[in-house]
């Protein structure tokens, strides 16, 4: 097994609604959406997004895409023009959940070009 | 089978690429251009001008766009339909008509209007007959706010547009029309789906999904192989090639920059999600989770065996307050020590605004080069990093109490942390916030009000 961030099996984009930000994530590949769906539940993205997200998080699958959609409400100061941040919409959000780490077998490490444990 | 119709997106926002509408014109075959100008804020803005001058509360650069592609769209018979009209879509519609006059089109194009979706005028009747309008997010009934209400305005969809465009208007300009109603109305025009074909009608609505924010789906704002993207500086707006079953290619014009993937169209379909199997719109609900995508060709990515259901009994209803007022400014730290001295000169200011008695709804301070976008997921900066910006802002009901936080950046050129730079453009902005309201209301409250006269 080997740590890496989710930055190393997908991508990503973020926007919003109001005070909500969405961020999707897309596997690489096909055979790395099971990890995310495994890994990525909406209690460690709220974990994550500590100090972020006051409010639920709430994923969506999208298996055709091989992505999960987050909904992190109350994560933006109030979102719009009420907001006081400089990504009042959570564009980057998007990037900041690829920050967090995940575990992968080492058939995937070696996929990904990561050194396993 | 009708043959296949290009609709293309020549605007992503007010304020997107001025000449982004006139390539997508003249650099390739197209039937439909399409343009996005409204956001929940921009209505508000319009309101206002319209508030002092009639005959504006339209997205003015509109005019100046369509001055220029006039002989294109005749000459190749391609249709116009935007959201140009703003809060005051006559007005637009005139200011085109002047123009079109002006450069000998008189008699040889028609322009129609999509209205109806203003309702601040009803605001009052519908409360009193005990239409509530409460807020999607909150549940708090509108009356709570009804006297800071600046702009209301209904969320149409592509079925009056195409009602326009089946009464011969080839430049529909449209007031408060989703972003994916522009798409779906020439498909619904051109191919006569049925009212209830809910999977043609969600096709239709995911591809102005993915059309209606420009370039992000041609290889703008990509995150995956962002740096390998050819030739961005001439990147193409996508077309969409509709086929009358409801499958489409999204495409751009031969020889722009730019790229069209299938790992570039997912994350466009991701953007601004909600519930992936319940995309609501006033013409339908899409379901994504349906999407079937393949690469089709170079810079073409085909979309099959989407479905829908049954559009709900609801309009969505925008409405703008007032909200009160904020500012924010910042400071620019240079090394040695930037972040502490940024953290310094944040708890300075705040000291002051104390000592000075000012309260306020928020104060937020972020550290610009170490932590405004990612917070503490960026982790600590380095200790020897260049330079940090100091940005902080205030929010109050209270105008004063904010202009004068705005007094309180300056003065720490002198009086605090050393090296010190960026108070150039002067104090920050006070700014009035114009907050946004959601609710919904039944369609039957509302008609769209169309018209098509000639220039």
């Amino acid at each position: 097994m080997a740590r890496v961030k989710l930055i190393e099996i997908a991508h990503a984009r973020s926007g919003d609604k109001g005070d909500t930000s969405n961020v999707g994530i897309i596997a690489y590949k096909p055979e790395y959406y099971p990890i995310l769906v495994e890994q990525v539940t909406a209690a460690r993205v709220k974990e994550h997004f500590k100090g972020i997200c006051f409010g639920e998080v709430e994923r969506f699958v999208i298996p055709n895409l091989h992505a999960l959609n987050f909904l992190l409400h109350k994560s933006l100061d109030g979102g719009g023009t009420i907001s006081l941040r400089t990504d009042a919409q959570g564009k980057t959000y998007s990037t900041a959940l690829l920050r967090m780490e995940i575990e992968v077998d080492d058939s995937v490490a070696r996929d990904i070009g990561v050194a396993h444990c | 089978m009708t043959r296949p119709i290009r609709v293309a997106n020549g605007q992503g926002f007010w304020g997107d690429s001025l000449q982004a509408p006139i390539e997508q014109v003249r650099r390739g075959p197209i039937d439909y251009l399409t343009l996005d100008y409204l956001a929940e804020v921009t209505m508000s803005i319009m309101q206002k001008q319209r508030s002092r001058d009639p005959r504006s509360g339209y997205a003015r650069d509109f005019v100046p766009m369509i001055e220029e592609v006039l002989p294109d769209l005749v000459e190749h018979n391609i249709k116009v339909v935007a959201n140009a009209g703003g809060v005051n879509p006559e007005a637009c519609r005139d200011a085109v008509i002047e123009v079109a006059r002006r450069k000998g089109f008189a008699g040889k194009v028609k322009v129609g209007i999509v209205a109806g979706d203003d309702v601040m005028d009803r605001l009052d009747d519908f409360i009193a007959r005990g239409i509530e309008l409460r807020n999607l997010d909150t549940g708090e009934p509108l009356s709570s706010v009804r006297s800071s209400v600046q702009s209301a305005n209904i969320y149409f969809g592509g079925r009056p547009v195409a009602e326009c465009l089946g009464k011969g208007g080839q430049i529909v300009i449209a007031g408060r029309v989703t972003d994916t109603g522009l798409t779906l109305g020439p498909m619904i025009h051109e191919f006569g789906w049925a009212e209830d074909d809910w999977n043609k009608l969600a096709a239709g609505t995911i591809a102005g999904h993915t059309v209606e924010c420009g370039a992000q789906c041609t290889g703008g704002n990509c995150l995956i192989d962002w740096d390998t993207i050819s030739n961005a500086a001439d990147i193409g707006y996508p077309v969409v090639e509709a086929s009358s079953d409801g499958t489409f290619v999204i495409t751009k014009h031969e020889g722009t920059g730019g790229r069209i993937t299938v790992a570039g169209i997912k994350e466009q379909l991701l953007y601004e999600m909600g519930d992936p199997r319940e995309y609501i719109t006033p013409d339908c609900v899409a379901d994504f989770t349906s999407i079937h995508l393949e690469q089709a060709g170079t810079n073409r990515v085909r979309f099959s065996g989407i479905t829908g259901f049954p559009a709900t009994e609801f309009y969505k209803v925008s409405v703008s307050y007032s909200a009160g007022w904020k500012a924010v400014g910042s400071l620019v730290y240079a090394w040695p020590d930037a972040f502490k001295k940024a953290q310094a000169a944040d708890r300075i200011v705040r000291e002051r605004l104390e000592r000075l008695g000012l309260k306020y709804d928020e104060v937020l301070t972020e550290f610009v080069g170490a932590n405004a976008c990612h917070g503490a997921l960026a982790g600590p900066p380095p200790s020897d990093i260049a330079e940090v910006v100091f940005r902080i802002g205030v929010r109050s009901q209270d105008k004063r109490v904010v202009e004068r936080f705005t007094r309180e950046l300056a003065p720490l050129a002198l009086n605090g942390p050393p090296t010190v730079t960026g108070f150039g453009a002067g104090r920050p902005k006070t700014e009035e916030i114009v907050a946004y309201w959601p609710a919904l209301i039944p369609k039957t409250e509302v008609q769209p009000r169309i018209s098509v006269i000639e220039a």
